[in-house]
């Protein structure tokens, strides 16, 4: 970084810092972010509010030492440590500070480990921050920085590039796992979608929205609403209970409002 | 046991060889031509990752006088590269450089070739339709990657096609043939006069094997080929692209070695459900530990490789409602 851009990295930090939080952006503009981000206090106000938070090593953030695929950056990000704490893990919130899309996912538990591990599109080496509020209000914040060449979110991906994705539309392709994790059975969902973000010329934003895993009963065991940056075709492993029985369906819709609606065999 | 103790023979040779040092200051590589058989050279690249540290120098070119031209072979990442390669041929030999090969498609193999624009450039046809579809992407790469050691660097694809077959130039007997997997267009030179094979990618030594446009079984077909080659055609040294000289089959067996054991780890990893977040987090065998370009160059294999073999253990689609 030359001084120029840090000088100005530093005047815009403190900028948003000062708009912001007035408490802290006389001597820090990062607001504590431990990952020293200009962006997390903006960030901060646009998802938490005033609500109470804190830096929490109990949740973790794996990405890759360097993100080969801009295109499919794979993150895990693993919120167990919290179990215990203020009545356990409502949902998990992921958003990446540099991305023109910050938004990543929101993912309701609800009877699944919270714990889960995508991929997404990244723009330019960025924090990726999960998010976690527990039962009790509060909300737990692990980090990681992710360094990548960038680029992912303005690009086709394969299936809009050559223009197989309407062949395969909200295809499922599922599958359990036992015995990865112990105390977890696994599973595996992969739906057949372009997830375009909307950044490539000409080519509207189109992902899918909302997901979630229901019983014969109709009640559902975890919730998931999904944004743009979030990889092509996505497959996402999340951990069940090991006594889920069978039975069990996926439904959604994206933002054109085309429905997924499968059958998942256990 | 005696392929062992040759191939550990020439791997301590060629540790001590003075090595170059690449001077960032004055973007000089420090081209060191080193003399391995009658007439025939070779400018041995760090046996590491791109580096600006190493002028991203990372590829054994080499060059054989014939006595009726010089063939040169492979022509570095960069301008730069090239015109010092140009450089220090010329102060080896008086000869004319008649021909300039390229052995795959990839950008420390041609990205020289600006320096040699009033020369034949040449690779197989395959090579050069890869060359004009990803010089692009190439250049954005490694201008990321190398910064200043880039400066004036434009992919300039080989302009001529050659077939593989026999090549009588001035005294040597040079042969080409073509091998595929590590691309889809592997050329790999054969000097019968000296018994020198120059592999280019499809054999590793001591670093981990790129795989960007790997075709896995096909490279393990054409490992057997090579071993072949090597043992029954009096071959006296290989010259991999990446890693240190040898004699006999330990590039070829450390790269089947490699390849075999991605490839299961891949398979098995997706078998048992893990996720590419876990995949790039496991540990690799001893063995390989020591390689260069560990554990990027692993990494990269996997980012790419292991989701088709997620989708592959993935049911077929479930049924629709």
């Amino acid at each position: 970084m030359t001084m120029d851009t840090l000088r100005r990295r530093l005047l815009m930090g403190a900028a948003l810092g000062a708009a912001s939080a007035p408490l802290w952006a006389a001597d820090d503009p990062t607001g504590g972010d431990p990952l020293g981000s200009m962006q997390w206090p903006g960030l901060r106000k646009q998802y938490l509010g005033d609500a109470p938070m804190r830096f929490s090593a109990a949740v973790l953030v794996k990405g890759p030492a360097f993100a080969d695929d801009a295109m499919n950056v794979p993150l895990l990000v693993d919120a167990r440590g919290l179990s215990g704490v203020g009545g356990g893990v409502a949902r998990i919130q992921v958003v990446v500070d540099r991305n023109p899309v910050r938004e990543v996912l929101d993912f309701e538990p609800l009877k699944a480990l919270p714990m889960l591990a995508f991929r997404i599109r990244m723009e330019q080496a960025s924090p990726v921050r999960a998010l976690v509020q527990t039962r009790d209000g509060a909300w737990h914040v692990g980090s990681s920085w992710v360094q990548a060449a960038g680029g992912g979110c303005t690009v086709p991906g394969a299936t809009r590039a050559d223009g197989s994705w309407s062949r395969t539309l909200n295809q499922v392709q599922a599958r359990f796992f036992n015995n990865v994790l112990e105390g977890s059975r696994r599973l595996r969902v992969r739906v057949m979608h372009p997830m375009d973000t909307g950044l490539v010329a000409g080519i509207p934003a189109f992902y899918i929205e909302q997901l979630q895993l229901v019983d014969a009963a109709g009640a559902p065991w975890w919730r998931l609403a999904l944004h743009e940056p979030v990889s092509e075709n996505p497959l996402i492993t999340f951990e069940l209970p090991p006594q889920s029985g069978g039975g069990f369906r996926l439904t959604g819709r994206d933002n054109n409002g085309n429905r997924i609606d499968a059958e998942v065999i256990a | 046991m005696k392929s062992l103790l040759l191939w550990l023979m020439a791997a301590c040779a060629s540790a001590s060889v003075a090595q170059s040092r690449p001077d960032m200051a004055r973007l000089d590589h420090d081209l060191r031509p080193r003399q391995i058989a009658e007439s025939t050279w070779v400018i041995e690249g760090a046996v590491e990752d791109f580096s600006r540290a190493n002028g991203c120098n990372i590829i054994n070119t080499a060059f054989i006088a014939t006595g009726a031209g010089v063939v040169v072979v492979n022509t570095g990442p960069s301008r730069g590269y090239g015109e010092q390669q140009r450089r220090a041929i010329e102060r080896v030999t008086r000869e004319p450089v008649v021909r300039v090969l390229s052995l795959n498609l990839h950008p420390d193999y041609f990205f020289g070739n600006q320096a040699w624009a009033d020369r034949p450039t040449q690779a197989l046809q395959g090579s050069i339709n890869g060359m004009q579809a990803e010089g692009r992407a190439y250049a954005d790469n490694l201008y990321r990657l190398c910064g200043d050691w880039m400066k004036g660097t434009e992919s300039t694809p080989s302009r001529q096609a050659i077939e593989p077959g026999m090549l009588q130039v001035g005294s040597h007997r040079l042969e080409l043939r073509r091998l595929s997997g590590h691309t889809s267009d592997d050329l790999v030179l054969i000097d019968h006069t000296t018994g020198v094979l120059l592999a280019g990618g499809l054999v590793f030594a001591q670093r981990v094997p790129t795989t960007p446009h790997a075709d896995f079984d096909a490279w393990l077909v054409s490992l057997d080929t090579l071993s072949r080659w090597i043992t029954t055609e009096n071959i006296r040294q290989v010259v991999p692209s990446h890693g240190p000289l040898h004699s006999g089959l330990g590039g070829v067996d450390q790269t089947r070695d490699w390849l075999r054991w991605l490839t299961t780890h891949m398979r098995e990893s997706a078998e048992r459900g893990l996720d590419l977040s876990e995949v790039l987090r496991l540990p690799v065998p001893a063995r390989f530990q020591t390689w260069a370009a560990q554990p990027a160059e692993l990494h990269r294999s996997i980012t790419q490789w292991y989701p088709r073999y997620e989708q592959q253990v993935l049911a077929a689609p479930t049924p629709r409602r």
